[in-house]
């Protein structure tokens, strides 16, 4: 049984059949992937991005793409921040500028990335995101949309064994 | 300034960083140790070391990235590469559609596909499984990912057994990642 985010998210932690030997034979990748997890939620150098931050953001992506599952489990990574988890509802604007620039480019960059310019990160600057910081969001926003679209054809692929 | 690149292309453009890179000459330890293996083994970009701002996260992502694009068994590479390319196509990533697009041409040694593809997108004419595929990843793209079981059908039905609809997955996936880094960190440009 798998004790990873994803796979428990995804409801096949105990799949088997063909869908559990595929896993299991990925077994490295998904081990990379809840790596990546906590490097992104839970990193040993969170620079200006705190733990409980980043899990309200990571509420905020899952539930904008529909994941309840994956937004539990982030609404609980963010308990240690019970001041910040208005920013787990979509549609929820923070009056403070630096939280607004990091809450719009969450927003952009999971539903319309296309979009995305250099004055995108320029907002982000003016806003006093510093330079390691605007990778480390970016990274977390990266890995939350690949974490949502795994968990989705898993979870599709488990409802049909 | 080199001109911005807006259209889809096989020639694979310069990408330059909005967010200044880390200078190898000072980096630390932990980033030096983050550098050590790079996406597809080519040499370290400015990219990467854009991406050493964040070490921990590198480490880890630079072996998964390899890994589901190169480990062996599954879905063969040309077709992780055209999950990749259907990720890149939608997410406007002109430079990761270039290079894996480039890619797929030279395991398939036929540009016609990518051709088709640049210029249709999903309306391409080209072979059903191919298109199945690229289908699929097209709406694994969307936000919020548009897969049902009818989807996962489709590609059963051109053949795609669980393994290759997982590694499938995983590469096209992996370019939601890809793209939202690139396309949001840098920009392509014509190489000078």
């Amino acid at each position: 049984m798998s004790d990873h985010i994803l796979e428990r998210a995804a409801g096949v932690a105990q799949a088997g059949g063909e869908l559990g030997a595929a896993l299991a034979t990925r077994a490295r990748l998904m081990d990379l992937t809840q790596g990546s997890h906590d490097a992104a939620l839970l990193p040993k150098t969170p620079g200006g991005l705190a733990h409980g931050l980043r899990a309200h953001l990571a509420a905020r992506m899952s539930r904008i793409c529909s994941d309840d599952a994956l937004a539990h489990h982030y609404d609980r990574l963010g308990e240690v921040s019970p001041d910040l988890a208005d920013l787990a509802r979509p549609g929820h604007q923070p009056e403070a500028p630096r939280l607004a620039a990091l809450v719009a480019y969450v927003d952009k960059m999971t539903l319309h990335p296309k979009e995305a310019t250099a004055q995108d990160i320029d907002i982000l600057r003016d806003a006093g995101v510093a330079e390691d910081d605007i990778v480390r969001l970016a990274g977390l926003v990266a890995f939350v949309n690949y974490q949502i679209r795994v968990a989705k054809v898993l979870r599709v692929m488990e409802g049909q064994s | 300034m080199s001109r911005v690149i807006t259209k889809f292309t096989t020639r694979v453009p310069h990408w330059r960083p909005h967010v200044t890179p880390v200078d190898l000459d000072h980096a630390s330890d932990e980033q030096r140790e983050a550098l050590r293996e790079t996406p597809s083994n080519t040499k370290i970009s400015e990219y990467v070391l854009v991406l050493a701002h964040d070490p921990q996260a590198l480490t880890l992502r630079t072996p998964l990235f390899n890994g589901i694009m190169y480990d062996p068994g599954g879905l063969s590479r040309a077709e992780r590469e055209l999950g990749a390319v259907a990720a890149s196509f939608v997410n406007r990533c002109i430079y990761c559609a270039a290079v894996h697009a480039s890619r797929y041409n030279q395991i398939t040694k036929d540009s016609s596909v990518m051709q088709k593809v640049f210029l249709d997108g999903e309306k391409a004419d080209i072979d059903p499984r191919a298109k199945a595929i690229l289908s699929f990843g097209v709406k694994l793209s969307l936000c919020p990912p548009e897969i049902t079981a009818e989807d996962v059908d489709a590609l059963r039905a051109v053949g795609l057994d669980s393994q290759e609809i997982l590694d499938l997955t995983l590469s096209t996936a992996l370019f939601g990642w890809a793209n939202r880094l690139m396309h949001t960190l840098g920009e392509p440009v014509e190489k000078s």
